[in-house]
């Protein structure tokens, strides 16, 4: 056979290749979020934008532009339907995904691992776009049968989709979550004499509890950063929304339907990144919130 | 050095990242081939062009666009035509700054590029689209006033009654802003006019618009007439003009618009061989009729950039 390489230059090689893979994923991170910044930022410093009335302007209009020349900037509308869509949809889901996770785990283990779980990651692989096209064609035509109004788009059928489609996510992590509860902390709750509904209660929820509070963190952010699904059923009107059934437009649905139209560099182009800059923001929130969590958990647990 | 023998994943490795880098290199050449092909192209005959054509734009047109490049691609097998329709913004700023050779517009470069890039830009109008409102089929009204469009489409009509129909609250359908439709729509009803109003959604693409009229009941919006579908909605008369083709070419019927492709001063062979193919009779006599426009040549009007419409 023939000779290796001496095993020195070998272990160079392969330090190379993979210090070479990790320098590539942080350029590309780090010039994602320098490109985002220096775009979305130049909305407030070369264009005049004011931040104030980017957060707290009630007014998104980016064909018209008011008398100082610049169109209308007010992103609290957005921001108020994302929040919105993102709060109903996880509280919504989060029952059916807890319940349907205490029955996988703690009641039925073996219909869970078997069935359920399955069952539950086929609907993980679904694409978005499918969920928005029975959203247009099912929730859309119940909201105008159920509550008789016009045209059904709104808030409330964006979250009963976004709620759909977090579901998996948050469902597979419960599970996961209680799977993690050693088997010890049960044994010894129900030979202190608890029921099996008090060990789950007060034992096994409890001490799931970091691995359930990330569950729920990962599908808010899902839910805040969809896009598709959402766009087909939410009407995409910039207003503030005065009704769960009044067409309204979230961060994301803005973005997308108006990238397309203006011309790069100017003022409504540079706006639409700040737009996109403000959801990096708010997913690094998500990020930073599911390791603090993810640190306590740690502590608590020792 | 040569005669050292390496083990065989050692081998595969280095043959790999070889062939790798040889194929970039090969991509990077093709590009400059294609250049100097069409080059060569100008000089020689002048049928046989090769080359690279690209386009973006308006999604409106794309799809005669599209028609076209294949039946183009089958008469020049050496050149490709592709592109995308990202919207008449990003085609008209993309042509303008080179990053596609063509930019699909509904709209005047002008009316979104500064003068000193339209200035390098050379206009070709392949065909003229009709638009028209589009009403519930439970609404009873099949005639609208362009003065009751203005109305209607800025929030002060807001039930059907006010123009002879039922008393029923009218729920507007909107298209996005930076949509063609919508800029000619409003163009056509409001002229130059600032509109504020957003209605009860907006939608869009025309599919859409086609699906939430099928279901809504009371509502209103516009489409242009390939869009029309009388099994879901009812067309209707814009000051007792039927929205018809024919109404259109003598500028009876009022909403419309000319679909521009725009190519720079200095665009290379291909790129002109097929803006040429799009105004010639093979496109301009079958296929744009097929596709629900109107051929310029059958217009005996034409609109400048600023709207203003004069006999040809």
């Amino acid at each position: 056979m023939a000779k290796q390489l001496p095993k020195r230059d070998l272990e160079n090689v392969g330090l190379g290749v993979t210090g070479a893979c990790v320098a590539l994923v942080t350029l590309v991170v780090a010039a994602l979020i320098f490109m985002v910044a220096q775009k979305g930022l130049s909305a407030f410093f070369k264009d005049g934008v004011s931040i104030v009335e980017f957060f707290t302007g009630t007014k998104w209009d980016l064909a018209n532009t008011a008398e100082n020349g610049l169109p209308y900037t007010g992103a609290l509308p957005l921001i108020v339907t994302s929040f919105a869509v993102m709060v109903l949809s996880t509280l919504i889901a989060l029952p059916i995904a807890i319940g349907s996770a205490i029955f996988a785990v703690e009641i039925q283990p073996k219909f869970g691992s078997k069935v359920f779980q399955p069952l539950i990651e086929l609907l993980t692989g679904i694409p978005s776009v499918v969920f928005g096209l029975i959203g247009f064609h099912v929730v859309v035509g119940l909201m105008k049968s159920v509550f008789h109004v016009s045209t059904g788009l709104g808030i409330l059928p964006g979250a009963i989709v976004l709620a759909v489609m977090i579901l998996p996510t948050m469902t597979t992590l419960s599970v996961d979550g209680l799977r993690a509860v050693p088997d010890s902390y049960r044994q010894g709750s129900l030979a202190l004499g608890y029921t099996r509904w008090q060990t789950i209660w007060h034992v096994v929820l409890k001490s799931a509890m970091p691995s359930l509070m990330t569950a729920v963190i990962l599908g808010m952010t899902r839910a805040f950063g969809e896009t598709l699904a959402v766009r087909m059923v939410i009407g995409g009107i910039e207003a503030m929304p005065t009704s769960l059934l009044s067409p309204a437009s979230t961060i994301t649905t803005t973005l997308t339907t108006s990238m397309a139209v203006y011309a790069e560099g100017s003022a409504q182009d540079d706006v639409l990144w700040a737009l996109g800059l403000l959801l990096m923001g708010m997913s690094l929130i998500f990020i930073l919130i599911i390791h603090l969590i993810g640190r306590k958990g740690a502590k608590a647990r020792g | 050095m040569l005669d050292q023998a390496y083990s065989r994943r050692q081998f595969l490795g280095l043959a790999g990242g070889l062939a790798s880098i040889v194929g970039l290199g090969l991509v990077g050449c093709g590009g400059s081939n294609a250049a100097n092909t069409a080059a060569e192209g100008s000089a020689a005959a002048a049928e046989s062009v090769s080359g690279e054509v690209t386009y973006d734009g308006a999604s409106s047109f794309q799809a005669l666009v599209e028609t076209a490049a294949e039946k183009f691609m089958d008469a020049n097998p050496d050149v490709s035509v592709s592109g995308s329709g990202n919207g008449s913004g990003k085609g008209l700023t993309a042509v303008a700054a080179g990053t596609v050779t063509i930019g699909n517009s509904d709209v005047f470069a002008e009316t979104k590029l500064e003068a000193d890039q339209v200035k390098n830009l050379v206009d070709h109008e392949v065909a003229v689209v009709g638009m028209g409102p589009v009403v519930s089929k439970n609404v009873n009204v099949d005639d609208l006033s362009l003065e009751q469009l203005k109305g209607i489409f800025s929030g002060q009509i807001t039930n059907w009654k006010e123009v002879g129909g039922d008393d029923a609250k009218i729920v507007v359908l909107n298209r996005k802003a930076g949509s063609g439709t919508r800029a000619t729509f409003e163009a056509a009803v409001f002229g130059d006019e600032a509109v504020d109003f957003k209605g009860d959604a907006e939608l869009d693409k025309s599919g859409d618009v086609q699906t939430q009229m099928g279901s809504t009941d009371n509502a209103i919006s516009y489409l242009d007439f390939s869009h029309f579908d009388d099994s879901k909605f009812n067309a209707i008369k814009v000051e007792g003009v039927e929205p018809k083709s024919a109404n259109v070419t003598d500028d009876s019927f009022k909403i419309w618009a000319t679909e521009h492709m725009y190519c720079s001063k200095d665009a290379d062979e291909a790129t002109k061989a097929f803006l040429e193919f799009m105004l010639s009779d093979d496109v301009q006599g079958k296929l744009v009729e097929e596709q629900g426009f109107i051929p310029v040549s059958a217009m005996k009007v034409v609109k400048d950039a600023s709207g203003k419409v004069s006999a040809k």
